[in-house]
């Protein structure tokens, strides 16, 4: 069963196509990784750069049509996902793969009681009578700090306020003990109190289940503190790929840069906050070059004609740029 | 699971930050109001309170209980007291005419017949309350019919979507643009009925056949624009399987519009039934119905005016009271009249 490196997941070769009236949205184009045992990855990228697609297609949750995974392999302990039958799947998912949706207002079922919600999963999974998964129910929501949990599990995702919500949303994901957790944006919808006790749960039930996460997210701030490894997404593909903490000092790609300049610095009294110009590609009608050359500070004449490789900066750095190791050089230099 | 109990106390602790007074005062507070909310929550006793702030509803109602009552248990309770039913014809020839409400034979005032009777001598009322049991019957199974089958064929169409739901929704559209006379008619033709009773099971499953088509299009409507909600994404995300995210997460959903549309149909099939008993297509004599005794009625409307009144006032009765109550669920249920 087990990997050799020690992954729980690695995905090859992913592609998943959309088919619109605008033509075939590349959502995600051939993108490459890997989660190791009780790490953290984070994906981070704007939006529509297919961090979301990338984590569906997971999950074999692909809404089909219009959308396709094309090729690639997603090797789950040694299970390639894309292969396994409709059963094998629903066996899979909220068992061994968990996901935490971005919008708790509208990823609890509304004219549920959030007890049976929460029971489902494990009267599912675990084969619980009804009294083991209410009493495992109550456990669940005491755990992620919901107070009166006794008293509240027989409440209507209504009566909760957001935090609460995403709260009940993690126990959910959670009751199983997964091997490996998906976080699509879990702060995005949530105030910033809210959001750092909620990646806090999610630090700690790691710690303590020892479960895999991946955590997606547009906020470089969520990512700094909670993730081993980064991935840095643009129009489907992977632009830069090393350690959160390689990446955050050692750069490697302009479009990683602009984020990071991106992020408001309080210390700076700057007159204006730094953007990256532009819009991102439209998906169905990719240049051939590079898909951020019109946006990128360092473009020249050969990102537009040449798609750019993917340079192997060190071992554990890649980086999708014709002047990879020149950024990934000047960077150096200022850290 | 021993671990879990001890996290506990960690996990408390971001709220444990505010002082040991403060928090008490929170948990009073919260006890208060959670208290409150959790009486009054659930979406369907809002629904009912508001349903009851609503009169006509309220009277509606009343009135349809009533009508369903004395429908169920009248026919037997006036057999009881005055031996008449609904086809009893009486002995005595003298009898054998109409007789006029509260009128005895010989024209003097009676509470025999507070309807009179019709031209054979039986009692209007024991007619109109066992016309009222068909009629009643017809339209509870009618929606019935319309809930069980096109409930799940519209979720089912509306969650697969796709060329399934093309298909599904094609037949449902060829049997809308069949009249649903010429339906009955068919059926009628190709099953010839030899009792009165397998002519009723006719009737039902005819006009069972025609009811659930709208329900279809409704509910398949509600599917589509719910099933592209999160929550349907985090249950299929879990491992619930489709027939499982059909039937527990999306039809409750849909439950409201479902609710108000089978109101509604009650009537509208009762309506339909009458028709066709008035065509001589549904209920045949000795039964009697709403329609056939309207029927009956209209024949001799000049001569006998009570033969049609009492069976007609009885069902416009029941219908307008039908209309209110499914009128006043559909506003109780509408989330935009939500006012408080």
């Amino acid at each position: 069963m087990n990997d050799q490196n020690g992954n729980l997941l690695s995905v090859t070769d992913l592609r998943v196509h959309f088919q619109s009236a605008d033509g075939t949205v590349k959502a995600v184009d051939g993108i490459n990784f890997e989660v190791r045992r009780g790490e953290t990855l984070g994906i981070v990228g704007e939006s529509g750069s297919g961090k979301t697609v990338a984590n569906l297609a997971l999950m074999k949750l692909i809404p089909t049509p219009p959308g396709k995974i094309v090729s690639g392999s997603i090797n789950f302990n040694g299970a390639d996902i894309l292969k396994l039958s409709p059963a094998e799947l629903r066996d899979l998912r909220g068992k061994r793969i968990a996901m935490i949706f971005q919008d708790p207002m509208t990823s609890l079922n509304p004219f549920m009681r959030v007890s049976k919600q929460l029971m489902e999963v494990t009267r599912l999974h675990l084969g619980h009578s009804k009294a083991e998964a209410r009493a495992h129910a109550i456990k669940m929501l005491e755990h992620v700090g919901i107070p009166d949990a006794a008293d509240r599990v027989d409440s209507y995702p209504h009566e909760f306020s957001g935090g609460m919500r995403q709260r009940v949303m993690i126990a959910m994901a959670l009751s199983c003990k997964p091997e490996l957790l998906i976080a699509d944006e879990p702060t995005t919808a949530l105030d910033v109190t809210i959001q750092a006790q909620i990646l806090e749960l999610i630090k700690e039930l790691k710690a303590e289940i020892g479960t895999s996460v991946i955590l997606v997210t547009h906020d470089l701030g969520v990512v700094a503190g909670m993730t081993d490894h980064l991935i840095v997404m643009y129009a489907g593909k992977i632009f830069e790929q090393a350690s959160t903490k390689e990446l955050f000092a050692r750069p490697g790609n302009p479009y990683t840069r602009g984020l990071l300049r991106s992020v408001p610095d309080p210390t700076h009294n700057a007159e204006t906050l730094y953007q990256i110009p532009g819009q991102p590609p439209d998906l169905a009608h990719l240049p051939t070059g590079c898909p951020f050359a019109p946006r990128c500070e360092r473009a020249e004449e050969i990102c537009t004609r040449e798609f750019p490789p993917f340079v192997e900066l060190t071992p554990n750095h890649h980086s999708l740029c014709h002047f990879a190791n020149e950024v990934y050089t000047e960077s150096s230099a200022k850290s | 699971m021993a671990d879990y109990d001890e996290h506990k106390s960690n996990l408390n602790e971001p709220e444990l930050h505010v002082g040991p007074e403060y928090a008490v005062a929170e948990r009073d507070v919260s006890e208060v109001v959670t208290g409150e909310i959790v009486t009054g929550s659930s979406l369907w006793r809002d629904a009912w309170r508001r349903l009851l702030r609503n009169k006509l509803a309220v009277f509606g109602m009343v009135v349809v209980v009533l009508i369903a009552l004395s429908a169920v248990a009248g026919p037997a309770i006036i057999k009881q007291t005055t031996g008449f039913t609904y086809d009893s014809i009486p002995k005595d020839t003298r009898l054998l005419r109409s007789i006029p409400p509260f009128r005895g034979p010989n024209g003097e005032f009676s509470w025999k017949h507070p309807m009179g009777t019709d031209i054979a001598g039986r009692d209007i009322l024991a007619r109109v309350l066992s016309g009222g049991q068909i009629s009643l019957m017809v339209a509870l199974i009618a929606t019935l019919v319309s809930l069980v089958i096109g409930v799940s064929y519209g979720a089912i169409a509306g969650y697969l979507g796709g060329r399934v739901d093309d298909l599904m929704m094609r037949v449902v559209d060829v049997l809308y643009s069949l009249p649903y006379v010429i339906i009955v008619i068919v059926l009628l033709a190709l099953l010839p009925a030899k009792t009165p009773t397998a002519q009723l099971a006719q009737l039902f499953f005819a006009l069972g056949a025609v009811s659930w088509l709208t329900m279809a299009r409704i509910v398949r409507g509600q599917i589509l624009s719910l099933k592209n909600q999160e929550f349907v994404l985090a249950a299929r995300a879990t491992g619930v399987s489709t027939p499982k995210i059909i039937f527990r997460h999306l039809i409750p959903n849909a439950l409201g519009p479902v609710i108000v549309y089978a109101t509604l149909t009650i009537p509208s099939v009762m309506l339909s039934e009458a028709f066709l008993s008035f065509l001589g297509l549904g209920v045949r004599p000795p039964r009697v119905s709403w329609g056939s005794l309207a029927a009956e009625g209209a024949q001799n409307l000049a001569v006998y005016p009570w033969q049609l009144i009492f069976p007609g006032l009885t069902m416009a009765l029941m219908l307008f009271c039908l209309n209110f109550v499914g009128d006043g669920l559909r506003d109780a249920l509408d989330p935009q009249m939500r006012r408080d």
